[in-house]
């Protein structure tokens, strides 16, 4: 079974990196890498939430709102 | 206008849509006879009250949950969906082959298997439950689980017997049911319990800042001295019916087996609230817990791990009836001590509704009282 390498490497500008440092003190935050993991997966949330269309057709719709009705929930 | 989007971004299907067919493929196919937990997780895998997982969990999806409380595509996931067989079973199964899980002897569903692999576990319950403990109701369960564990997508052919098919909304409908009524926020409460005062405040507080409230009561085994479920969701009949506003709530079950493993385990309620399209999730004071195994509040530390969770945790603080502000009250809006305080024991209640007492107004609304004094037998036995 093939071992998938859990980290990769992202460069980022030292004086970015200085900068996290100072203000990442007292958060709780290990290191500087876990503070931008952290800061990148909430950005990346909020975008993937925005590009997500419509998980169901009108049809679908159609017949649930039936079954809702029949149910007493509508 | 859409609600929350699913899980991973797609709300799962595998719902056999031709069953009949299905049926009469599979029956020269090898079988597992599994239990109803897994028979139940099958069926939220199928309607997607598990998005984005597919199917049983494969090792290397096992394996990044417990390390790393992720899926290996980085999304959230803290509690193990397996199935376990024993090596009996297993002799007859080779990876890449379907096979027919069933429940008492009916086909519930197939199964395509992706792999069959070993696992610890110990390890398994030290991670998920925090402890070794063999009293722990989890960790107990875990350490008896089969030798080996199958993994790969299902498809569901029915569904197990359901009593309370009127109660029982699938992510699917309430999604449609929410937008229905106009909600842009809906707040996702758990329980396992016929509702007191304590339980009423802290699903209105939640609904002071949200659209609706979803009430989903999780239905299945219980322990001796619990609400019955039939008890439970006649108590929240009457209590929506009389304490709040129209179109406000919508009460639906969720059919799930508990597995008391608190921080973890809040983690997993809200992603299944998220699923049916909750935009928040209420977590109160010792969720998903059991003894004294975890901390108070410990649940609320482990949402601080999750910015990606996509849904909004609200943490609630336990309320009480305060004698001197005459009224309903908690940590953060009395200054009263604790001899002005009467708390909410749920086993104070249970002992007073077995000797066919009455609980006080200021505990439990009369409504619902009436309602669990009208069950001869509220409570499940031995």
């Amino acid at each position: 079974m093939a071992v998938r390498k859990k980290y990769t490497t992202v460069s980022i500008p030292t004086t970015l990196y200085e900068r996290i440092k100072t203000i990442m003190e007292g958060t709780g935050f290990k290191s500087v890498s876990d503070y931008v993991t952290y800061v990148l997966r909430e950005v990346v949330a909020m975008h993937e939430m925005e590009r997500m269309s419509k998980p169901f057709s009108e049809e679908d719709v159609k017949r649930i709102k039936e079954r809702l009705k029949a149910l007493g929930y509508l | 206008m859409m609600v929350s989007i699913p899980h991973g971004g797609r709300l799962v299907n595998r719902v056999s849509s031709d069953r009949e067919g299905l049926l009469r493929e599979v029956c020269d196919l090898p079988s597992i006879e599994i239990g109803l937990d897994e028979a139940l997780d099958a069926e939220n895998i199928a309607y997607g009250v598990y998005s984005p997982l597919e199917g049983f969990m494969n090792y290397g999806e096992f394996s990044s949950v417990l390390e790393d409380m992720r899926l290996p595509s980085d999304i959230p996931w803290t509690i193990p969906i397996v199935l376990d067989v024993d090596e009996g079973a297993i002799l007859s199964i080779r990876e890449g082959d379907d096979v027919v899980l069933k429940y008492s002897s009916e086909p519930v569903a197939v199964m395509t298997v992706e792999e069959v692999y070993r696992f610890d576990r110990r390890l398994y319950a030290q991670r998920v439950f925090g402890t070794l403990d063999p009293n722990h109701p989890g960790v107990s369960k875990t350490l008896k689980m089969k030798e080996f564990l199958i993994g790969g997508p299902i498809t569901l052919i029915r569904e197990t017997p359901n009593p309370y098919e009127k109660y029982t909304l699938r992510p699917v409908e309430t999604r449609v049911l929410f937008e229905e009524r106009g909600w842009r926020t809906v707040a996702g409460f758990q329980t396992r319990n016929a509702p007191h005062l304590g339980h009423e405040y802290i699903q209105k507080s939640a609904l002071v800042f949200t659209d609706g409230l979803f009430i989903n009561p999780v239905i299945g085994r219980k322990k001796s001295g619990d609400f019955r479920d039939e008890v439970i969701l006649a108590a929240y009949e009457a209590l929506v019916g009389n304490y709040y506003p129209k179109n406000t709530v919508v009460l639906s079950i969720l059919r799930y087996e508990m597995k008391y493993a608190g921080p973890r385990e809040a983690i997993h309620h809200a992603i299944m609230r998220k699923n049916f399209g909750c935009t928040h999730f209420i977590v109160g004071r010792d969720h998903a817990g059991v003894g004294d195994y975890y901390k108070p509040y410990e649940a609320w530390d482990i949402f601080r791990e999750f910015p990606d969770l996509g849904i909004t945790p609200l943490f609630v603080r336990e309320f009480f009836y305060c004698r001197k502000c005459s009224g309903m009250a908690n940590d953060k809006t009395c200054p009263h001590g604790e001899g002005h305080r009467v708390r909410f024991s749920g086993t104070e209640i249970r002992r007073m509704l077995l000797n066919g007492e009455r609980p006080p107004p200021e505990l439990m609304r009369p409504e619902v009282v009436d309602v669990i004094l009208k069950f001869e037998k509220p409570f499940v036995e031995d």
